[in-house]
């Protein structure tokens, strides 16, 4: 499965525009979410064997394997690491970020 | 067809016309009765619904919820001690915008430990986010079941409702109640359709969402504006009806013999009935009184009430309940409303009733006389007391 590309989301004119409560439709999210990373992964691509481990244990899905190489969306990874712990290949790297 | 039957009858024959896709009731003093005789009917098949036994009032509501959430037709019903163990989920349903109805049996709440009729229970859940009517008798108890759904399943509304009816007063006592037919039901109330609501593997949706401090004030201030404009749907939903069936509740409330009023004592429920007999013997005698029954409290009918007032010298409030350390709380609902009134009517509280003690017709025609006395009076009066207070 791919990650689902973040649809455009319009922020209602009106109380009226918003949601019959709390059900709305599925595939847009609002806002980013990665405020609170310290460390994030790097992939080294020429050691990388596209083995997709990193793909299948992301809690957060933003590694997206429709391209090669893998790209992460560091707009909603939370810099958890486990990426990087699980690599076998070991080319995932967790750099730490000047902010 | 007409049946001589109890008020918990009436109901549960209104739900089996309403054709609930799933039934998930808990069974409590004095509702047993009502979801008892809809556990028969989908036992014997004259009701094809679902009935789910639930282990508490807290799963009944929950049940309801998941059933509503998928674009089904639910029902449950308690009481008292049931509705407030159940209280967490109605502001989850409301909020949901789910169409659920619910019966609630009024009845007083512990301690002391007491299973009669008062109302105090649904007074807790005034801002739930529910519509609230309460019935007169088993006649429109029955009634109302088949409008709730209409009126709760209508887009401009989606909001659950609940159905009041007194504990014992009217679950227990009988009367010759007229059943539709089902194929009347089936012409007022169509299946419930919230296609563009539920999910689907096209429609992915995501269910009881968060909205945080940026986005949650919109969701109530959207969910206020629907609640308030209900009162004109329930309106509507009521002409409907009396096209249909040939009989009126007048909507957000009833007027009798307040033309020429000079004391007006506004009713809920069950003492509306022994209120009007009161009306009609005094009128009889020569005084000047009438009775406004307020049917809905959610939505409150403001405009409804003061337009019904004016003109009116003084009115009194009955309340079978008291948020401690206040008043009454329709007292409070209707005070809150009559201030906009150019001449607001001088207004004075009649608690009574609670615990089931009788509010008898020797107490209304007292209030009347107080009313009419123009004697200054404590704004809280208590209806029926064995003792000094």
């Amino acid at each position: 499965m791919q990650r689902p590309k973040l649809k455009q989301w319009q922020e209602p004119k009106s109380v009226q525009d918003y949601p019959l409560g709390s059900t709305c439709k599925s595939d847009h999210l609002t806002s980013i979410n990665a405020g609170w990373r310290t460390y994030k992964p790097v992939i080294d691509h020429d050691k990388c064997v596209m083995c997709l481990r990193c793909f299948l244990v992301c809690p957060d899905g933003v590694i997206d394997k429709s391209t090669n190489p893998l790209t992460i969306d560091y707009d909603y990874c939370k810099g958890c690491g486990v990426c990087a712990h699980e690599c076998k290949p070991k080319c995932i790297e967790m750099v730490k970020e000047e902010k | 067809m007409e049946k001589f039957i109890c008020g918990n009858d009436a109901v549960a024959e209104g739900v089996r016309l309403a054709r609930p896709h799933v039934i998930s009731a808990y069974p409590i003093t004095p509702q047993t009765i009502a979801v008892e005789r809809l556990s028969d009917m989908c036992e014997d098949g004259s009701l094809k619904a679902d009935y789910m036994h639930v282990e508490s009032e807290h799963s009944a509501l929950a049940a309801a919820m998941g059933v509503s959430s998928v674009g089904a037709r639910a029902f449950t019903a308690t009481s008292s001690q049931g509705l407030l163990y159940m209280a967490e989920c109605l502001p989850y349903a409301s909020g949901a915008r789910l169409p659920i109805v619910m019966m609630n049996a009024n009845r007083a709440i512990a301690t002391p430990w007491n299973i009669y009729g008062d109302q105090m229970d649904s007074m807790f859940l005034l801002n739930s986010g529910w519509i609230q009517v309460y019935v007169e008798d088993a006649q429109e108890a029955l009634d109302m079941m088949i409008q709730a759904y209409r009126i709760a399943e209508d887009k401009r509304v989606m909001a659950p409702v609940m159905v009041n009816l007194d504990g014992f007063v009217l679950t227990h006592t009988y009367e010759l109640v007229n059943i539709p037919s089902q194929e009347d039901v089936d012409a007022f109330l169509p299946p419930i359709n919230l296609e563009d609501q539920v999910m689907t593997i096209d429609n992915p949706k995501s269910l009881c969402i968060s909205a945080g401090n940026d986005f949650n004030f919109e969701f109530k201030i959207k969910q206020e504006q629907d609640l308030t404009n209900s009162k004109s749907v329930l309106e509507e939903v009521d002409e409907a009806f009396s096209q249909a069936f040939g009989r009126k509740y007048h909507g957000l409330l009833e007027t009798y013999k307040m033309e020429d009023a000079e004391a007006v004592l506004i009713t809920t429920g069950s003492i509306t009935g022994t209120t009007r007999i009161v009306v009609d013997e005094m009128r009889q005698a020569g005084h000047k009184v009438g009775l406004l029954k307020l049917r809905y409290l959610r939505p409150f009918p403001q405009e409804a009430l003061n337009k019904a007032l004016e003109g009116i010298k003084a009115i009194g409030v009955i309340d079978k309940n008291i948020s401690f350390g206040y008043e009454g709380t329709i007292y409070t609902n209707v005070n809150s409303s009559i201030i906009h009134m150019e001449t607001p009517p001088k207004s004075i509280n009649f608690i009574g009733g609670l615990g089931g003690r009788d509010i008898t017709k020797a107490n209304i025609e007292e209030a009347f006389q107080k009313l009419m006395s123009g004697d200054s009076l404590d704004r809280v009066q208590y209806m029926n007391v064995r003792c000094e207070q």
